[in-house]
């Protein structure tokens, strides 16, 4: 329990200062900047295409910069998209592995998440369903002690249950060796209470990034009466209209006072998605593209 | 006790947990003495990020209802104390006699259910900052 990181105590992860990568002529990553503070669990979300994939390989250094720079502090674990193993490597041999090709490995880890899994060890991969080969994947990933891991749809292919074991056993390998946890993911209902920093990306830029309880606290949700207009001041990120309701995604300016809205007008905190469809709504019809 | 994250609400998760242990120290379930379970406990059984548990046990703190024990754990300090049975009887005795101008008014159970969460939700907005 000590060992868990308290948020904010200054040191950074992982760092991100006018990054850009570009395949051929089109950029996939643009103007990218970014201080993941340590021992932070964040959520890299945003539509297809966005950039994602391309921001965790560059982080990763398996593509490299054409412009800007990216760091990461410490050892970096990487689990791409398809979750690979060598599929005539049985389990153990994938620890061996592992074993061999890391500088620092914790074999007992790596063992415990693969019992915790119930993965045999003596199976080929091949012969694994894909939910379990994704286990093989994120035991080698644990088992070299990363200070930062990245995780590339960690969540895809996974049955319910599956994933809200994945995700505590994750939080708890977090909370007991305090690394930094970058997670891409397109599950964004099931973030809340799991990630506690927020990286929004559309069309290769990185469109919100900072403290989820700090963005989220700072908009508003207004429900009330056909309007053109919200209740309150603040930056219109979504607007929805009916024949007779209107429904305001408010950024409430910073520094001043919340203000107080009464009459026919109901407020409530949105939740992490209400945020990020309207985020990502607004980028879609081009009002911040 | 068992924490839960309600992901269809907006309230930040540490302020859900905050309202748990609020709710258990109001009903009982949780009295002056009782350790709270710990971070790694509540990240394993609820699958809450320990940097939410954490800063729900630090304002937690902060309001003075728990007190956390070098090595200790985290304690509850103080209970919620149940309010004056008078004041409880006054507030019903009111709320009982706007239920009845609504009925009067022609509400029905569920407009007069959505009323009360819009004005709860209001105060539900402050608490968020």
């Amino acid at each position: 329990m000590s060992t868990a990181v308290e948020a904010g105590d200054g040191a950074v992860a992982v760092r991100a200062r006018g990054l850009g990568k570009r395949y051929r002529a089109k950029w996939a990553l643009r103007e990218c900047a970014f201080e993941l503070p340590a021992g932070r669990v964040a959520a890299l979300v945003g539509a297809n295409g966005a950039g994602k994939t391309t921001l965790m390989s560059v982080l990763a250094g398996l593509l490299g910069a054409d412009e800007g720079s990216a760091s990461a502090a410490g050892r970096v674990a990487f689990v791409s998209q398809d979750k690979p193993v060598y599929r005539h490597f049985s389990v153990a041999d994938m620890l061996r592995f592992g074993a061999r090709l890391n500088v620092v490995w914790d074999e007992a880890r790596a063992r415990r998440w693969l019992a915790r899994f119930e993965i045999p060890l003596d199976r080929a991969c091949g012969k694994l369903s894909g939910g379990m080969q994704a286990q093989v994947a994120f035991a080698l990933a644990i088992g070299s002690r990363p200070d930062v891991l990245l995780l590339d749809e960690p969540l895809a292919n996974l049955d319910p249950l599956a994933r809200r074991e994945v995700t505590a056993e994750l939080l708890g390998e977090v909370a007991e060796t305090g690394m930094t946890v970058l997670l891409s993911t397109h599950v964004v209902a099931e973030l809340s209470g799991v990630a506690d920093y927020l990286l929004l990306l559309a069309h290769g830029r990185l469109l919100a990034g900072g403290d989820l309880d700090e963005l989220l606290g700072g908009h508003v949700s207004y429900t009330g009466p056909r309007s053109d207009v919200p209740p309150a001041l603040g930056e219109v990120v979504e607007a929805r209209h009916t024949a007779t309701q209107s429904t305001f995604l408010v950024r409430l300016p910073e520094g001043r006072p919340r203000p107080v809205v009464a009459g026919p007008w109901v407020e409530r905190p949105p939740t992490l998605e209400d945020y990020v469809l309207a985020q990502l709504e607004a980028t879609r019809k081009g009002i911040r593209a | 006790m068992e924490f839960r994250i309600d992901r269809s609400s907006g309230l930040p998760a540490y302020l859900q947990l905050v309202r748990q242990v609020r709710e258990a120290l109001r009903l009982g379930w949780l009295g002056p003495g009782d350790r709270l379970p710990t971070v790694r406990d509540v990240v394993a059984r609820s699958g809450v990020n320990a940097n939410t548990v954490l800063k729900a046990y630090r304002e937690l703190e902060l309001s003075g209802l728990v007190e956390a024990r070098q090595g200790a754990g985290t304690f509850v300090k103080a209970g919620l104390g149940s309010t004056d049975p008078q004041v409880m009887a006054a507030l019903r005795a009111r709320l009982a006699e706007w239920v009845r101008e609504a009925r009067e008014a022609g509400l029905e159970i569920e407009d007069i259910d959505a009323l009360v969460r819009s004005v709860l939700g209001e105060g539900e907005g402050v608490s968020v900052r």
